[in-house]
């Protein structure tokens, strides 16, 4: 690590993106990812890049110049948020099934309607089912290092799949805090150079990209996919460790804080495990055994991996920042539930949709579910299986 | 041709090899069949202009049959040939 500089989330990518220097940057801005177009645009208009930068009309474009440019055998990245990522919907689909290592930093925001510009997960849970990647980031610095991860997953030639590098927005996008870059060439050493398997622009080796797949193929391109996921379950861990050297950092699937020997503990994604760090913090202090886990990839889904962090306990909150409208729980709660279904003992498990278009998520909060954790361990059941935290009635 | 599983075809839907579109049978879907009156026929070869499936068969500069492996059967010939000599023939 060379500086400690004071950059708020957007920026952090944008730095991320300096150092990764992507062939081609096709964007369109829209709150609260602008910043990073913002920053971005300057870089390559001072010429610290060598990224031809694409000012396209809409996000549809955006995503579609990324597949056009990927499938040419270019490193392509973009950035988004919510009714942005929307827009894109059908080429985010055709990103991933043409398998191309797109990486692409998402800023959480409601989606529409009605219009708000604030942080829930409703966009990326939204394209759960797209075939993508997906990382959820805590803080500045974890967006900064896990762009630069994203990109050696993407681009392994056993996964080849797209990347959403995911932060909050506003409470990570635009927040300042104190990130340690790493040098220059550290970076670029660590990502390499993109070696593309098919690219359009080899004229001595023709290939078809985005041909008609009907009745006798389609199934087999999508067992394909499943595959690759399922393989990234056993090169990201190698991605990581590799990442390790240079950082001392664990980037695992999930993150387990003080869960070694906690009976209660709260499952989340994003932002809210820093805030829920320092109120299993003061519970430890009061001699309460609570812990975190932290979901890192919600994409691959490590479900072995979280089933056997949360067999161990004796109560589970899981907390959604998106409803999925089943009325039965929100995404993570129904993945993180499922998982569970295979032990021989399970914890009691309750979901919390929380924090849509930007309600604060603070201590307070997080210690009612704590409470109501204690409570369900005390009496052997949850009061409720679904649960709306800072909602007026 | 028979079907490959999902462990050999490439991966992304992507066509690695040029040219292949000859290898599916299209002609399977066809309905109505082109047949030519050979007698009529001037060997004007706008049949082979128009025909979407370049399945008009030349010989010699004259038009020389129907590739019947990949016309679907659009009629564009039969509805294109000035001497009207392609007739529309149900399977």
């Amino acid at each position: 690590m060379s500086k400690l500089i004071p950059l708020t989330g957007d920026q952090a990518v944008a730095e991320a993106m300096r150092q990764i220097n992507p062939d081609v940057v096709p964007a369109y801005p829209i709150t609260p990812q602008t910043e990073i177009v913002m920053a971005f645009s300057q870089f390559v208009a001072d010429g610290l890049v060598d990224t031809e930068m694409i000012t396209v009309e809409s996000e549809h474009s955006a995503m579609s110049a990324c597949v056009g440019a990927s499938a040419a055998g270019a490193r392509a990245m973009t950035a988004t948020s919510a009714n942005g990522l929307a827009l894109m919907w059908e080429i985010v689909y055709i990103a991933a099934s043409t398998r191309l290592p797109i990486v692409m930093p998402v800023v959480n925001r409601a989606l529409s309607g009605p219009i708000n510009i604030h942080c829930d997960h409703s966009d990326t849970m939204g394209t759960r089912d797209s075939g993508w990647l997906q990382m959820y980031c805590e803080n500045a610095q974890e967006v900064y290092e896990s762009t630069i991860i994203a990109m050696r997953i993407a681009e392994h030639p056993e996964i080849l799949l797209p990347i959403m590098v995911c932060q909050d927005g506003f409470i990570t996008s635009h927040a300042v805090e104190g990130v340690k870059l790493f040098d220059d060439k550290i970076v670029k050493d660590f990502i390499g150079e993109y070696k593309p398997t098919f690219p359009l622009l080899n004229v001595k080796k023709p290939v078809t990209y985005g041909p008609l797949d009907l009745q006798d193929y389609y199934f087999e391109h999508k067992r394909q996919q499943s595959d690759a996921i399922e393989k990234s379950k056993k090169i990201i861990p190698q991605i990581a460790k590799e990442f390790k050297n240079i950082s001392g950092k664990d980037y695992g699937f999930i993150e387990e804080y003080k869960t070694e020997d906690a009976e209660i503990a709260i499952v989340a994604l994003s932002s809210t495990c820093g805030t829920a760090k320092v109120a299993v913090d003061r519970l430890r202090e009061r001699g309460v055994k609570a812990g975190l886990l932290k979901i890192r990839f919600f994409r691959p889904f490590s479900a072995e991996e979280i089933a056997a962090s949360l067999s161990k306990l004796k109560a589970v909150a899981i907390l959604d920042r998106s409803e999925s409208f089943s009325n039965h729980g929100g995404p993570v709660f129904a993945e993180v539930r499922s998982a569970l279904y295979e032990l021989q003992s399970r914890p009691l498990v309750t979901n919390y949709i929380y924090g849509l278009g930007g309600r604060d998520m603070d201590i307070s909060q997080i210690d009612l579910i704590y409470q109501d954790l204690a409570k369900a361990v005390e009496e052997n059941k949850v009061k409720n299986l679904i649960n709306y935290l800072g909602v007026r009635d | 041709m028979k079907e490959k599983g999902w462990k050999s075809i490439p991966i992304g839907g992507l066509i690695t090899e040029a040219g292949n579109a000859q290898e599916y049978n299209t002609g399977s879907w066809r309905t109505f069949k082109p047949v030519i009156d050979k007698s009529k026929c001037i060997n004007c070869l706008q049949c082979w202009i128009y025909c979407p499936d370049s399945s008009i068969k030349v010989k010699d500069g004259k038009m020389d049959g129907f590739d019947y492996d990949h016309c679907k059967g659009c009629g564009i010939c039969a509805r294109i040939c000035p001497v009207k000599c392609i007739k529309m023939e149900k399977e």
